[in-house]
């Protein structure tokens, strides 16, 4: 599973498709070809793909919960905002040595995080085999010596690291979708788990909710956890937040002086992302604290707020 | 009086059996998972005590099958749940790091957590219908209707746990709810002395 780009709210398909447009220039719906498709345990696996782009998806109507996608003629371009905003973290621990990335989809963050950090060691969990098989086949994923790929549920593999007292010096959270969120995956005792998992200086990032009641009940629940945290906006949600002490926003400019070069390969500028970095909270903080008890994530997140 | 107290036990039995099995995925997957695995295992200890637990509760209709009986297999099926909330976490503790498969770690979370009060439960449906029936001719007839009590009890416990009482209480709140409506009907069944119609 992997975070899915919410390009529009889910009804919304004739405007989710004007901005479609806008989001994958020449992605025209209607040259959109199904290039393959599996059921997997857990759902359907498709693949799309268009004169300029192909992309992972979940659901059919793939212009709403796109997974991944890359583009075909330069692959190592990231068209998904979310994922730019995910490598913010690297502004405030700029060359971690240890990653953990919960939800595969296309591969493209580990793919991106191998070419920019060739010597880290990138750990990958993943739950569903097909998604894995379906990123090596269509999204040239491939592990490597220091990329290694576990088939596990993300939480039971949080714990496993856990008790090999195993540290990571970033993890990043990729596991939601715009349908389905592993509720057992949003909630304080997990989030502590995976705080208890960072290394010092360690930096968790999530991708997650714009929209919807779960916005607040998930802000006030990493705020429990975190204390303060950057909070990155777009139609997607980045939250950045630190295991110890959150670096500064001078701090986090500084570092990202170092990306210049190798984002533009990406197809963006550091700068563009450390724009959207947020302290302020803009949400209700008396909304309820998920916990392993308590996490309608689900519920939550089908409710207006 | 009689036959209805007889539904109502049966219906929130089913209802209590459904509850108990999702709130299980629940209570589960912080150290399992929510994968496959984990719902199959759950899935699995639910069905094999529950068809234990309708031989058994068939075989105890044998001998001196009574209303108070009936009222008291529905008390120890709560109090059979009350480790649950004792003891769960802990256990679950020790099993997943014990046992690192997901899926033979949840299958003995499963059964040792919850086989007890779903055998139990799963033992008042036939004992309900031995209460209900008089003669061979309406057997079928009151057996459907207690299948159909119970397992409209079961849809809605379904849907009320996982629709609504996630969304404002937490699992063990919901988990001492049903305690509670256990014991009130139990007790009231077995302290009100109904005589059979028949």
């Amino acid at each position: 599973m992997s975070g899915c780009a919410r390009s529009a709210p889910r009804a919304a398909y004739a405007l989710c498709s004007a901005l479609l447009a806008c989001v994958l220039p020449g992605a025209a719906l209607a040259q959109q070809q199904l290039i393959h498709e599996e059921r997997s345990l857990y759902r359907q696996v498709l693949v799309y793909e268009d004169a300029d782009s192909r992309c992972l998806c979940f659901t059919r109507q793939c212009f709403v919960g796109r997974q991944s996608c890359i583009d075909l003629k330069r692959p190592d371009r990231l068209l998904f905002e979310y994922t730019q905003m995910m490598l913010g973290a690297l502004y405030l621990n700029p060359d971690p040595d240890r990653i953990l990335i919960i939800g595969l989809g296309g591969g493209t963050l580990p793919r991106t995080l191998r070419a920019l950090l060739p010597n880290a060691t990138i750990d990958v969990v993943e739950i569903d085999p097909a998604v894995l098989r379906v990123a090596q086949d269509y999204f040239g994923f491939h592990a490597d010596a220091l990329m290694h790929v576990i088939e596990e549920d993300g939480r039971a593999y949080v714990r496993r690291a856990l008790r090999g007292e195993q540290r990571y010096a970033l993890i990043m959270l990729d596991a939601y979708d715009h349908q389905y969120i592993p509720e057992h995956m949003l909630t304080r005792e997990f989030l502590e788990e995976v705080r208890s998992l960072l290394a010092p200086g360690g930096i968790v990032a999530a991708n997650t909710f714009s929209s919807s009641r779960l916005y607040d009940s998930e802000s006030v629940t990493y705020r429990s956890v975190f204390g303060e945290f950057y909070n990155l906006k777009s139609s997607n949600r980045v939250i950045l937040a630190s295991a110890t002490s959150l670096p500064t926003l001078a701090q986090a400019s500084g570092n990202s002086r170092r990306f210049v070069a190798a984002f533009s390969k990406l197809g963006f500028t550091p700068q563009s992302v450390l724009g959207r970095f947020n302290t302020g909270s803009d949400w209700d903080v008396r909304a309820r604290i998920l916990t392993d008890q308590y996490s309608p994530a689900n519920l939550l997140n089908g409710t207006s707020r | 009086m009689y036959r209805a107290s007889l539904y109502l036990i049966a219906g929130w039995s089913g209802f209590f059996v459904m509850a108990i099995e999702l709130l299980a995925g629940r209570l589960l997957a912080p150290y399992f998972g929510s994968s496959i695995y984990v719902w199959g295992a759950i899935i699995t200890v639910f069905m094999l005590a529950l068809s234990l637990g309708y031989l058994a509760g068939g075989r105890a209709s044998l001998s001196a099958p009574s209303l108070r009986r009936l009222a008291i297999l529905l008390l120890i099926a709560a109090a059979a749940t009350v480790p649950v909330l004792l003891f769960g976490d802990p256990l679950l503790e020790r099993l997943s790091s014990a046992l690192g498969d997901p899926r033979f770690g949840s299958l003995l979370s499963a059964a040792l957590l919850f086989f007890l009060p779903t055998f139990v439960s799963g033992m008042i449906s036939p004992y309900a219908v031995r209460l209900l029936v008089d003669d061979r001719a309406s057997a079928g007839h009151h057996a459907g209707k207690l299948y159909f009590v119970s397992t409209f009890g079961s849809a809605a416990g379904t849907i009320l746990t996982s629709f609504y009482l996630v969304l404002y209480l937490e699992v063990n709140q919901i988990v001492l709810l049903m305690l509670g409506v256990s014991l009130a009907l139990g007790i009231l069944t077995c302290w009100i002395p109904f005589e059979a119609e028949a």
